[in-house]
C-alpha cells in the first residue's frame, strides 16, 4: 500500500488478522470467580474499598485510586468479596488482588444510579467523571485517561488523535470495536474532545481494515470536525509518536509528552469506553479481548469482564491444540509471555495469544554481522547494533547516556528483524531496570 | 487440559524469517554462475585453485574457529571462494592453500571469529599472497589451447619456484597501464569476460546478476556498489577527460576486480558500515581509492587496497555517521540536554 501516510523504517510482520477479523464479538459467561488486582494501570495501586465477605454488585467500585496517578477499580460481576491476598499478576509479580466469589443466581444487573448528562457537566469535570469510572487507555499501556484529558496548561492540546491502528498482529478487538460501536467511539470522541476544549479529531486507521474505515467514515457525525484517515500497513503505527508523525508529519520531540507538540492520543477502545460511562453510566469492567493463535482450538473476539483467569478463557474457547506452545497477553510484538493458567484479564488485556510451535520458532543466536538491519527497522532512529554491544558488555551508563536507551519504546522491531536472532530489546528492558537498580542504593 | 505451558519467552514473539546462515548461503549460491564461467573459462585449473581456497578456509576454520558448529555459517565458505575467485587460473595451488588459511587465521579467527573482524578475510589472504609471491599472483597465462590443459603451474611443489611452461598473457588492466602497445579491451569482452585475468574477474554481466539478485533478496546493501561505480565513474571521469589518465571511465567499471569487489568484497556486511550514510562515505572512498591506485600506483589493480583500507575507517566512519534520534534535530548537543 504506497502513498499512503506513515513514519519511517518499521517492520511488517505477517498479520495473521484473518483468524479472528471477521469473527463478532460475544459475551462471555461470567466465570465462578474474579480477581481484580488493584494495579491494573501505570500510576499507585488503588486502595480497597471493600473486607472479605462485602457483598458487591456488578459495577460497585471496590478500590478508588491512590492520588492523582492512579485509578479505581470496579467489581466486573455480583457476588461476595472472599478476600484480599497476593495473587499471581500478568506482569510476573504477585500483586495484592481482590477475589470476589461470584453469584451464579445473580443476574448480574448493575445497581441504578444517577448519570451526568455529559453536555451539561462542565469541561474540567468530564475528567472528574472519567477518573470515577476507573478509565484508562486501552493500547496497552493503561496509563489512567483522566491524567491525559488534562493536559498542563503552557501546553494546550490542539488535535486529537484517535487510535485505531491496531498494528500488532493477530489483535482485532479494536477492529471489533470500530465495526460493531462506531456510534459509541464518536461519543467518546466528542467527550473527549470537550474535556479538552478543542473542536478537531483524526482516526488513524492501518489500510488492511478498510472496513472499518468505511465503517466510520459512515457514521461520521456532520457537525463533528473529525476526519477518518487510512494508513500503511506497519508495524509500530500505533504507537503514539508513529501515529502522531503519520497523521501530523511531525515528531514528538525526544523525552516530551505528545502535548508538546499539541497531540494527544487516545485508542479507540478507551474512545468506546468513556462514552459507556455517560450512556448506561457503566464503569470499566469489561472490553472486546481477542483470543487467537493456532495454539487455541475455537478463536473468537469475546466481551470478557476483568478479572476472568485465563484458566476459564482458554476452557471456553476449546482448550488448547496438540501443539500450543506460548501463551502471551497481547500481541506478538510486544505481549507478555504468561507462565501461570491462574492469571486474571486486566484492563489492559486486548488480546490472547496462543502460539503454536510453528508460529513461534526460536532458531539459536548467532554473533552479530553488523548487517545493519536493526537500524533500518527501529522507528525511533537509535542503533540497536550498538545498544546491544554495550548491553552485552553491561556497560548500562553509556547505554543511557550516550546510545539513548531511555528512547527505546521496546517495540521489538530489532529483534524481529535480526537474522542473528540476538534478543536485542530483550537486552534493553534488562539493560533499564539494571540502570533502575543502579539507581536506588 | 494441561497446566504445563511449554514455554515462556520475552517479546518478541516471532521472528522474521530471515536468518544469518540463509544470507551467507544465498551469497554462496548467487556466486554459483560466476564460479561456473570461471570454469567455462580457465578449466580445470580453475576448479583446482578454487577447491585449494576454500579447502583452506574450512580447515583453518575447523581447527582454529571459536564454536565447532561455525563451518555450518557459511562464513569460511565465502571467503574461500571469493578469494579463489581473486587468483589467476595458474596460481599454485600450495599458495591458494596458505592464503586461504592465512586470510582466515589473521583476517578473521584472531579477531574472535564472525562479525568480530575488520577486514574481509579473503581480500587479507589475498594481501598476504601479493606480498609474498608477487610474480606468482601476477601470472596470468594466455588462453590454453584445450579446455581441459593446465593453466600455468597449479601443482608446484611448496617453495620450488614455479616452473611457467605456459606464454603469458596481460590483463586488460596490464596491457593498458604497462603494455609496450597499450589497448583499451572492448567494453563489450569486459561485461562478457572473454577476457584475461583472475578467476572471477572477467565475467561483470555475472557478478552483476548474482550482486541484483542479493540485493533484490535484501542481503546485500545496494548503496554499496552504486556509491562505488558513481564515484569510480566520476573520478576516472575527471581524470580521462583532463587527458591524465589512460582509463576510459566504463573501462574502469568493468575491468579488473572492480564488479567482484564491489558486489562482494565492500559489501560484506561485518566489515562495511552500518548505516546507509555511512556506506555511501565508504563506497565513495573505494572508488577514488581505486581510481588513484590504478593510475599512479605500482601496480596495475587496486581494488584490494581500496577496500582494506576503507574496511580499517569503518569504525570512524560508524562513528561519524549515527543516525540521528527520532525528535531531535540530530545535533549532539540538543541531545545531551535532553
Amino acid at each position: 500500500m504506497k502513498g499512503l501516510l506513515s513514519f519511517k523504517h518499521g517492520v511488517h510482520p505477517p498479520e495473521n488478522k484473518d483468524i479472528t477479523a471477521g469473527i463478532a464479538s460475544r459475551r462471555f459467561p461470567f466465570p465462578d470467580e474474579i480477581i481484580l488486582p488493584l494495579s491494573q494501570h501505570i500510576g499507585t495501586p488503588a486502595k480497597a474499598l471493600v473486607q472479605p465477605g462485602d457483598r458487591v454488585e456488578r459495577g460497585d467500585a471496590i478500590a478508588e485510586a491512590a492520588g492523582y496517578i492512579s485509578s479505581a477499580v470496579h467489581a466486573t460481576a455480583s457476588g461476595t468479596v472472599k478476600s484480599i491476598e497476593l495473587w499471581p499478576h500478568p506482569n510476573g509479580d504477585m500483586v495484592p488482588s481482590i477475589r470476589i466469589d461470584v453469584d451464579p443466581n445473580s443476574t448480574q444487573m448493575q445497581r441504578p444510579r444517577i448519570i451526568p448528562r455529559w453536555q451539561d457537566v462542565k469541561d474540567e469535570d468530564l475528567s472528574k467523571e472519567i477518573a470515577k469510572a476507573g478509565i484508562v487507555g486501552l493500547g496497552g499501556a493503561a496509563f489512567p485517561s483522566h491524567v491525559k484529558l488534562t493536559p498542563p496548561k503552557d501546553q494546550p492540546i490542539e488535535l486529537l488523535l484517535i487510535n485505531g491502528c491496531e498494528c500488532e498482529p493477530y489483535l482485532t478487538s479494536d477492529h471489533r470495536t470500530m465495526l460493531e460501536y462506531p456510534e459509541r467511539v464518536y461519543l467518546g470522541i466528542r467527550i473527549a474532545l470537550k474535556a479538552l476544549g478543542i473542536s478537531r479529531a483524526v482516526i488513524g486507521i492501518e489500510a488492511n481494515k478498510m472496513d472499518a474505515v468505511e465503517v466510520m467514515r459512515k457514521a461520521a457525525p456532520d457537525d463533528l470536525d473529525v476526519t477518518v484517515l487510512p494508513l500503511q500497513v506497519k508495524y509500530p503505527q500505533g504507537a503514539e509518536k508513529m501515529l502522531i508523525k503519520a497523521v501530523m508529519g511531525r515528531e514528538v520531540p525526544s523525552g516530551a509528552l505528545p502535548s508538546a507538540i499539541g497531540a494527544m492520543v487516545q485508542n479507540v477502545a478507551t474512545a468506546a469506553n468513556v462514552a459507556t460511562v455517560f450512556e448506561t453510566g457503566q464503569p470499566l469492567i469489561e472490553r472486546i479481548i481477542t483470543v487467537t493463535g493456532r495454539g487455541i482450538r475455537k478463536p473468537g473476539n469475546w466481551l470478557i469482564p476483568f478479572g476472568t483467569k485465563l484458566r476459564d478463557v482458554v476452557k471456553h474457547c476449546g482448550g488448547l491444540t496438540e501443539d500450543a506452545a506460548e501463551i502471551i497477553f497481547g500481541g506478538p510484538m510486544m505481549g507478555l509471555g504468561q507462565a501461570n493458567l491462574d492469571v486474571p484479564i486486566l484492563k489492559a488485556t486486548g488480546g490472547i495469544l496462543i502460539l503454536s510451535r510453528d508460529e513461534c520458532k526460536r532458531q539459536d543466536i548467532l554473533p552479530c554481522i553488523r548487517c545493519g538491519k536493526c537500524l533500518d527497522a527501529c522507528p525511533v532512529f537509535l542503533n540497536p547494533q550498538l545498544l546491544g554491544i554495550l548491553a552485552k558488555a553491561e556497560r548500562y551508563e553509556e547505554m543511557a547516556s550516550e546510545a539513548h536507551l531511555s528512547d527505546c519504546m521496546l517495540c521489538g522491531c530489532c529483534s524481529y528483524v535480526c537474522p542473528s536472532n540476538i534478543p536485542l530489546s530483550q537486552l534493553f528492558a534488562a539493560s533499564r531496570a539494571q540502570l533502575r537498580k543502579l539507581a536506588t542504593p | 487440559m494441561t497446566d504445563s505451558i511449554v514455554k515462556i519467552t520475552a517479546s518478541p514473539h516471532v521472528r522474521s524469517a530471515d536468518s544469518t546462515i540463509r544470507i551467507m548461503w544465498s551469497v554462496v549460491i548467487s556466486l554459483v554462475p560466476v564460479i561456473a564461467a570461471s570454469i567455462y573459462f580457465f578449466g580445470p585449473s580453475a576448479i583446482f585453485v578454487l577447491l585449494a581456497s576454500v579447502a583452506g578456509c574450512l580447515l583453518t576454520e575447523r581447527l582454529f574457529g571459536s564454536t565447532p558448529g561455525s563451518l555450518a555459517d557459511g562464513s569460511a565458505m565465502i571467503t574461500g571462494l571469493l578469494l579463489g575467485l581473486t587468483l589467476p587460473p595458474g596460481f599454485p595451488l600450495w599458495m591458494a592453500f596458505l592464503g586461504a588459511g592465512f586470510g582466515m587465521a589473521f583476517g578473521k579467527i584472531i579477531f574472535g571469529g564472525l562479525g568480530q573482524n575488520i577486514f574481509n578475510p579473503a581480500l587479507v589472504g589475498r594481501a598476504f599472497l601479493q606480498a609474498a609471491f608477487p610474480v606468482a599472483i601476477t601470472t596470468w597465462p594466455a588462453k590454453t589451447q584445450h579446455w581441459w590443459t593446465l593453466q600455468g603451474d597449479n601443482f608446484a611443489l611448496p617453495f620450488m619456484s614455479p616452473v611457467v611452461d605456459a606464454a603469458t598473457a596481460a590483463t586488460p588492466l596490464g596491457n593498458l597501464k604497462f603494455g609496450d602497445d597499450p589497448v583499451v579491451t572492448p567494453l563489450l569482452d569486459l561485461f562478457m569476460g572473454t577476457t584475461g585475468g583472475s578467476l572471477g574477474e572477467t565475467s561483470a554481466l555475472l557478478i552483476l546478476l548474482g550482486g541484483l539478485y542479493l540485493a533484490w533478496r535484501g542481503h546485500l546493501n545496494w548503496h554499496i556498489p552504486l556509491s562505488i561505480f558513481v564515484s569510480a565513474f566520476a573520478v576516472s571521469g575527471l581524470f580521462y577527460t583532463l587527458g591524465i589518465s589512460q582509463f576510459p571511465p566504463m573501462f574502469m567499471l568493468l575491468s579488473g576486480g572492480m564488479m567482484l569487489g564491489a558486489f562482494y568484497m565492500a559489501t560484506d556486511m561485518v566489515t562495511s558500515p552500518i548505516t546507509n550514510k555511512g556506506c555511501w562515505l565508504f563506497g565513495f572512498g573505494i572508488g577514488f581509492l581505486v581510481v588513484v591506485i590504478r593510475i599512479w600506483g605500482g601496480l596495475p589493480e587496486g581494488v584490494m587496497y581500496a577496500i582494506l583500507l576503507m574496511n580499517a575507517l569503518v569504525p570512524f566512519i560508524n562513528r561519524a555517521t549515527q543516525p540521528r534520534l527520532f525528535g531531535t534535530s540530530g545535533k549532539k548537543k540538543e541531545a545531551d540536554n535532553e
